[in-house]
């Protein structure tokens, strides 16, 4: 009850002992002032990039793996490039060895002239893709069916359509049973698939025209064609390293690749880059941290200097506090709090002004900033190692005030 | 028997016993010896002044009695309670409650109104957590400075700061006031203020204990100590101290003279200002 009091009483007469002195407590604060402003908004950036970067991730897949053939330097002039893409039965024996990928479909890429009535267009890109690539890719039918084992098999010309398609053969708007002239044949269209709303990140943005057709009818397309890349799906996103592992050992027995030799093969998981990412944006926030750290050292000991002060200003004030029966511990709590108002103060014009460059990055036009903001555990940090600060720094002065002999203090001028 | 009496109050016992008091400094390889052997008693209800020259050891024995400083040797009762065991937190515990101080140069806080440095002291007490204001008010009124309250001391006489000085003294109830030259700083006619206001708390029954130089001042007192290279040179009431007659009586023949003065003066025409200021005792 006493110290509540006690130290109510304090805030207030520390709050006076600022006021009375404003030029210098600002100077005086000013380190830890600029020190948590600049981490704040730092933190914020980083959050707020962070946040962009993810949802980017997020709408892309975040099981999602890419399979494809590669040429490292130590193969180069030994095999070629049409020999190390990925082969339809290596697709097969992925999905069949590898627990851990729940889908896989190959993607083989042709270009064609595409025909309707008496719209043509030339070299359009038309994608192979088993049936299994709606469940990969996450695009479902909004119209008719999507491909099956049959169309497949069978190498049917049956051909899945776009919107953007829809528009530019001016085809109707329900085109089902509509019959498109690709690379001379026909292909019944079957299906209209959904465009899925990606950035430009991940080369969306723009939508085009898109055709597909299953992977077998393909490749009587394009029989000098290969498979471009795969797409998987793993079973979870933690599963990451699990799948790598798992892909390529089922690659490499399928090469007969030695363990010292270089793969010719990649497997990109870019649930990988998220965790590289989210460690990258870690380190980056650990390192503002830590010259928010540096800065309140450096702030610390201008709150030291200036308590000092202040306790050999107020030695005959001190003298006679003793002298009414203020307890070398109550003298103690006086200084400190006051070092620790002081500091909380610069804190909060700190955290303020990174308030301020917060909502100025949010400004700045094209910039992933727009969800920068600051995260409540930053606001908790600043305010924690700030208090920190000042009792750290203002524990010395107050041990000097708390210690002082009340007649020496008395009779200083 | 001091174990016995460490803790309570001994309602009989004298306020202020002090038994071969002695206080060194070392000043460098020289040892001073500002208390020299000071045996002492004040009973409660004792209005008590304490002369000396300079360097006579008054002022160590007043910061001594007002538990600011501790003898080299010797024993202090406080209301029987031995103070020489006593750490630096309990001393802060007996100043609150049981002592009230006044300085010569008053010891306002600066920043403060009047109230709040009376009720300074109740910051640190326990006892006074509620109703402080209250109290100090009422101090504050005693001491007749009911309409300044909320005044700050630069705002304020010198009288009247050190009339605040005494309503701080007073709001805990101390069980003595220390006096450390109250009118050190203050003209005449401020001084016989001040004076009169002790006067009538120690008809109230406050035990008052008072260090000055002036004569005058000492008059107001029952009982004269006076010290002498940190020992009681001497220890009587006020009538009976040679000294203080002796001052009394060097009074009573200054008026005397000055009353002849002006009788000179006015029969021989001069004016009456001159001879005025040629009279006045220094």
């Amino acid at each position: 009850m006493i110290i509540v009091r006690l130290i109510m009483q304090t805030v207030v007469l520390a709050l006076g002992q600022i006021l009375a002195n404003k030029v210098r407590s600002m100077l005086t604060t000013l380190g830890i002032v600029i020190g948590v402003a600049a981490v704040v908004a730092t933190v914020a950036a980083i959050d707020g990039l962070r946040g962009f970067v993810l949802d980017e991730f997020e709408t892309f897949g975040t099981n999602k793996v890419f399979i494809d053939g590669s040429l490292p330097q130590s193969w180069r002039g030994r095999i070629s490039w049409r020999e190390v893409q990925l082969q339809p039965e290596e697709v097969d024996a992925i999905i069949e060895h590898a627990p851990s990928v729940t889908a896989i479909s190959p993607q083989w890429r042709a270009s064609a002239r595409v025909d309707f009535e008496n719209i043509v267009l030339d070299s359009a890109p038309i994608v192979g893709i088993r049936p299994q690539w709606h469940e990969v890719e996450n695009r479902q039918v909004t119209l008719g069916r999507p491909f099956n084992m049959v169309d497949e098999e069978q190498r049917r010309y049956v051909i899945l359509v776009n919107e953007q398609a829809i528009e530019e053969l001016n085809l109707p708007t329900s085109p089902l049973g509509e019959f498109l002239l690709v690379g001379g044949r026909r292909f019944l269209i079957v299906g209209v698939v959904e465009t899925l709303d990606l950035s430009g990140m991940f080369g969306g943005g723009d939508s085009r025209a898109e055709f597909f057709v299953p992977f077998s009818t393909a490749v009587i397309l394009n029989p000098n064609g290969w498979i471009n890349y795969a797409t998987a799906t793993m079973e979870s996103p933690e599963a990451a390293e699990e799948t790598r592992a798992e892909i390529d050992f089922v690659l490499r027995t399928v090469r007969k690749l030695d363990p010292d030799e270089d793969a010719t093969f990649d497997v990109e998981i870019p649930q990988e880059y998220v965790e590289q990412f989210e460690s990258l944006s870690a380190g980056l926030v650990a390192g503002a941290t830590g010259i928010v750290g540096i800065s309140l050292l450096v702030g610390g000991i201008g709150i030291m200097n200036i308590m000092l002060v202040s306790v050999s200003e107020r030695t005959r004030e001190i003298g006679l506090r003793k002298a009414v029966g203020a307890r070398p511990l109550v003298i103690l709590i006086q200084f400190l709090t006051e070092a620790v108002v002081l500091c909380l103060l610069g804190g909060a014009v700190g955290i303020a002004i990174g308030q301020g460059i917060i909502f100025g990055l949010q400004q700045i036009p094209n910039a992933p900033l727009e969800n920068a903001s600051m995260p409540i555990w930053a606001v908790g940090l600043a305010v924690g190692f700030c208090a920190m600060t000042g009792v750290v720094f203002g524990v010395f002065p107050a041990i000097k005030a708390a210690r002082l002999d009340p007649i020496v203090a008395l009779r200083h001028d | 028997m001091l174990g016995l009496r460490r803790t309570k109050d001994q309602p009989d016992a004298p306020a202020i016993r002090v038994q071969g008091l002695e206080k060194v400094y070392k000043m460098g390889v020289e040892k001073v010896r500002a208390l020299d052997g000071v045996d002492l008693e004040i009973a409660a209800g004792e209005f008590v002044a304490i002369m000396g020259a300079s360097g006579s050891g008054k002022s160590t024995l007043m910061n001594v009695l007002g538990c600011l400083d501790r003898p080299t040797a010797g024993e202090y009762e406080l209301a029987g309670i031995p103070t020489r065991k006593m750490s630096a937190t309990r001393l802060a515990k007996v100043r609150n409650e049981r002592i009230g101080f006044i300085f010569q140069t008053f010891e306002l806080l600066p920043r403060s109104s009047a109230i709040q440095n009376v009720m300074l002291p109740m910051i640190y007490s326990k006892k006074h957590t509620f109703g402080a204001r209250g109290r100090a008010k009422s101090a504050l009124r005693r001491v007749g400075l009911g309409d300044r309250m909320r005044h700050r001391p630069n705002q304020l006489s010198g009288g009247q700061r050190q009339r605040v000085a005494v309503a701080r003294s007073m709001v805990n109830d101390p069980a003595i006031l220390l006096a450390d030259e109250p009118t050190g700083n203050l003209d005449s006619n401020t001084t016989t203020e001040i004076i009169r206001l002790f006067t009538e708390l120690h008809n109230e029954g406050q035990t008052i204990v008072i260090v000055t130089h002036e004569e005058e001042v000492a008059g107001y007192a029952d009982r004269i100590v006076r010290l002498r290279d940190g020992r009681v040179f001497s220890d009587m009431p006020t009538g009976e101290d040679p000294l203080h007659l002796a001052f009394l009586q060097t009074i009573a023949s200054t008026a005397a003279r000055r009353a002849q003065n002006k009788d000179v003066a006015k029969t021989e025409n001069e004016p009456e200002s001159k001879a005025q200021t040629e009279g006045m005792p220094a």
